[in-house]
């Protein structure tokens, strides 16, 4: 396997701010990455970096192999082969949806830029409206114009800049599956730019967390959910509580719920203070449990229910519990923990 | 059974609505505009009167003549602001070179420079008598006639003299398309494997096209309407034309057919200016805003953006301004003082009477539009509004018939019946001087108000509502405090614009009544340009105020576009 993208120690600078921090991370062929972190992190910086809008400060960015930023040199934006979708989508407001899908195909008879075309439109649900301009066309409509628009070159690799943002709610992750499919079939490397977890699960096979210049971890969402490298990565993907705790031996530790453990070695040394997260679905309502809570609020999940619950000594922690059981706030639960394995980090 | 009435509800100003009445505003508005629209109407009605032979002979002799040269002087003048507009526009706004910043609203000087004046200006510098075709005698050891050297009074002088003022319309309506384009638009070309260069013609240019389209129009209107320049080269077109009719032929009814053709030229490019900004508002690429990227030029590249920006500046503003100068202040001791100050004080007068009645117009029709909005006070106000359209020649003359008419028919009926003269009460004297101003700039002010008015949004006065004030407080804390700036910026471009008008006032001016820009016009129709030169710079000093002020607005459109940086 090749890698079709590969970032070696990049600095990105704008207006001779540092943005971006000496980042590295590769992506091999077919895969689809995401940057996912809060607003000025320096995910579009470091997105636009890799498209050649902005100069590398330090290191090297490599397409295909071949290296195409680094402090010396910047290959120009077009001669990269990279796609862009943006957060706006930029359609051509002039061009109809057909001269927009082909805006950047070169060097190819009339016949196979029509049938380039067809593909594109059929993949991505857009056939009939190929005579129509932009402004005709849904927020939906238009983001799929620019998908196509984007992978009609064949890129090496598709950028995406907060692809899904401009979008309805109820549409986003749906649409996100529906391009995710797309790219795929098509064999397309992609790597997106997000602020929202769930699009970036619902789309990536790889996830990099960023905050303030910095990738904190580069990994699958599987690895980010459970194993995520540090507390700012466990606060921002999924939700949770930290509590405090103190090492008991080399698998336990023991906090206000009691003593946790899996079963694994934590490589803590003993009486060291730590903060472990606890994760929703760790704390399971169990009505048999001699250990109790008090329910202070709960929100309407569908078909669950997210608890608040405070332990005896003050501590907070969630609950997620299946919404036939309902409980009245002030009112004392059971619970019981259980945790397949213990993420906790250095007070 | 009850029956529901279902009523809308009341708007926070809505206790203002009281001063404006319903049916008294647009009763008052209609009035307005069949008023205003009495030179247009005036001069569309003699088309169907009988001019006695004049037509006849006109349309034998001369006015194959007037439709030529109007034709090349507005295709001519067309090529030439184009070129002169977009080129700059864009290297300005989306490039980096020596003194782009300050070309940046340098390039709009021009626009303070009327067209009569830096006509004058050139034939002083380039006639036989000037100072350049005196320098290639001495350095060539020639006499005249032994060179060949391009007269300035030609039609391609006059081409020239209104494509250097006029580009500004141009490279402004451009450069504000240019800004408001998403920067994302242009990036994703790039993407897609266009060049810089390949992006700026492929997207930039079509997506700018209905603003240039715009400005263009604007220039064609201004290049039929000039009367100064044509006058000066001896180029005969339609409002040279007009005027001869008028005194040398004693034709009005000619003179007002001839208006008539020439409004239906007005009428054409109107439609094509409006069309092009309807089609402009689906060329409206985004509403995300990033900071605009600018491309540094090096070598040869910077220095031919250097130049090809520059020399819009330099010819259409620079040397004649610059010249100016030198003529003042060599015949400051030349000028009559007395005189002097009585021209600056009736311009100053015309200028703030329109000024101030533009301004209580405005408001009065903005406001009627915001609290009484209606389909037939915006079809009445759009009437209005194509007042700025119509060549003051043409204003002049549909003023002059109907109030010489008025004016007359009082004083026969009068002393029939009276044994009264009453003389002339409107035309002849500054009333119809003042109404023709209204007729032109009302529009002006108009346009100014409601785009200020447009920034208090409806809820702002809710909120005010809302918080217990009264009408009239938040009238004195909401809008006295945003419009203020608009207030001042209308009365500013109706003064400057009174102050430079030529045509409009020669025609209807009182006897013996001179204004600065009059006393220019006649000193260099009397071949005395360096006598002509302190006038002139006055009208060019006040004309640099609008130019000031449409500089800031537009670097402030755009959120995220910093002129400075």
């Amino acid at each position: 396997m090749t890698h079709v993208l590969e970032l070696n120690n990049v600095s990105v600078a704008l207006e001779r701010t540092v943005i971006v921090r000496n980042i590295s991370l590769h992506l091999q062929e077919g895969m689809i990455g995401c940057l996912l972190g809060p607003s000025g992190c320096g995910k579009t910086t470091l997105l636009r970096a890799i498209a050649g809008f902005e100069p590398a400060l330090e290191g090297e960015i490599r397409i295909a192999g071949n290296v195409v930023s680094n402090s010396q040199y910047s290959l120009p934006v077009e001669q990269r082969h990279v796609g862009m979708v943006f957060q706006d989508y930029a359609l051509f407001p002039h061009l109809t949806v057909r001269d927009n899908i082909s805006f950047g195909l070169k060097g190819m008879s009339a016949a196979a830029r029509t049938a380039r075309v067809q593909e594109l439109a059929s993949m991505l649900k857009i056939a009939e409206y190929l005579d129509a301009f932009p402004h005709r066309l849904s927020g939906g409509q238009q983001q799929r114009v620019a998908v196509a628009r984007a992978m009609a070159p064949k890129p090496r690799i598709l950028l995406l800049d907060e692809p899904f943002a401009s979008l309805d709610v109820e549409l986003r992750e749906q649409i996100a599956r529906e391009i995710r499919l797309v790219l795929k079939h098509d064999g397309i490397t992609a790597i997106l730019v997000s602020h929202n977890q769930y699009e970036a699960f619902a789309m990536a096979d790889e996830i990099g967390v960023m905050r303030a210049g910095e990738l904190l971890q580069w990994s699958t969402p599987f690895e980010l959910y459970h194993q995520p490298v540090c507390a700012y990565v466990a606060d921002f993907v999924g939700e949770g509580v930290f509590l405090d705790g103190t090492v008991l031996d080399e698998e336990r530790v023991e906090t206000a719920l009691g003593i946790l453990g899996g079963g694994e070695l934590h490589g803590f040394p003993k009486g060291t203070a730590l903060s472990v997260l606890i994760r929703p679905d760790d704390v399971i309502h169990d009505d048999d449990s001699p250990k109790t809570a008090k329910v202070l609020d709960k929100a309407f999940r569908g078909s669950q229910y997210l608890y608040t619950l405070e332990m005896p000594d003050g501590t907070h922690v969630l609950s997620l519990v299946p919404s036939h059981h309902r409980h009245a706030q002030g009112e004392k639960i059971g619970f019981h923990i259980e945790m397949d394995h213990l993420v906790a980090f250095r007070r | 059974m009850d029956t529901l009435t279902l009523k809308a509800p009341e708007g926070a100003l809505s206790s203002l609505k009281r001063w404006f009445p319903s049916h008294a505003s647009t009763w008052g508005i209609l009035l307005l505009c069949l008023l205003l629209s009495v030179p247009v109407l005036t001069v569309l009605s003699s088309v169907t009167a009988s001019s006695e032979g004049v037509w006849q002979h006109l349309y034998e002799t001369v006015l194959g003549d007037y439709v030529t040269h109007s034709v090349t002087l507005m295709v001519g003048v067309g090529l030439i602001v184009l070129v002169l507009g977009i080129g700059p526009a864009w290297l300005v706004t989306m490039t980096q070179f020596p003194g782009s910043r300050t070309l940046e609203w340098a390039l709009v000087l021009p626009l303070a420079m009327p067209a009569y004046i830096i006509a004058y200006t050139y034939t002083g510098l380039l006639d036989v008598g000037g100072p350049v075709q005196a320098w290639i005698r001495e350095t060539f050891s020639l006499r005249f006639g032994q060179y060949w050297f391009p007269s300035i009074r030609s039609l391609g002088g006059a081409i020239t003299m209104l494509s250097l003022v006029l580009y500004p319309y141009v490279y402004l309506l451009s450069r504000t398309a240019f800004i408001e384009q998403s920067v994302c638009v242009l990036e994703v070309s790039r993407t897609l494997g266009a060049t810089p260069f390949q992006a700026f013609r492929r997207v930039a240019i079509p997506l700018a096209r209905p603003a240039i389209i715009a400005g263009l129009s604007l220039v064609l209107m201004e290049t039929l309407a000039d009367y100064g320049t044509v006058q000066y080269f001896g180029v005969s077109v339609f409002t040279t034309g007009v005027f001869r009719t008028w005194f040398g032929l004693g034709s009005s009814t000619a003179a007002a057919q001839l208006a008539a053709v020439l409004l239906l030229f007005i009428l054409f490019l109107v439609l094509a200016e409006h069309w092009s900004r309807q089609k402009a508002r689906y060329h409206h690429t985004s509403n995300k805003y990033t900071r605009l990227p600018r491309i540094e030029l090096r070598g040869w590249k910077k220095w031919a953006a250097v130049v090809y920006c520059s020399v819009p500046v330099l010819f259409g503003f620079l040397i004649p301004f610059l010249q100016l100068l030198k003529w003042s202040t060599e015949t400051w001791h030349l000028l009559d003082r007395d005189g002097f100050l009585t021209m600056f004080g009736n311009s100053l007068q015309l200028a703030s009477i329109t000024a101030v009645i533009a301004l209580l117009l405005g408001l009065f029709i903005s406001y009627t539009k915001r609290l009484r909005p209606s389909l037939s006070l915006r079809g009445m106000v759009r009437v209005l509004g194509l007042g700025y359209a119509i060549p003051g020649t043409v204003v002049a003359i549909g003023v002059l018939i109907p109030f010489t008419w008025f004016d007359n028919a009082l004083d026969a009926w009068m002393r029939r019946n009276f044994d009264i003269s009453t003389g002339l009460l409107l035309s002849g004297t500054l009333v119809a001087v003042v109404f023709a101003y209204l007729v032109r700039f009302l529009p002006v002010a108009l346009n100014t108000l409601d785009a200020g008015l447009g920034k208090i949004k409806p809820t702002m006065d809710d909120v005010g509502r809302s918080m217990g004030l009264r009408p009239l407080q938040i009238l004195r804390r909401v809008h006295v405090p945003v419009m203020r700036g608009s207030l001042l910026t209308a009365s500013l471009l109706v003064f400057v614009d009174v102050l430079k008008e030529l045509p409009a006032t020669l025609i209807l001016r009182p006897f013996n009544f001179n204004t600065l820009a009059i006393r220019t016009y006649e000193l260099a129709n009397q071949e005395r340009l360096a006598e002509a030169s302190s006038t002139a710079l006055m009208i060019v000093l006040a004309g640099i105020i609008p130019v000031i002020i449409l500089s800031q607005t537009i670097s402030r459109s755009r959120p995220g576009y910093d002129s400075r940086t």
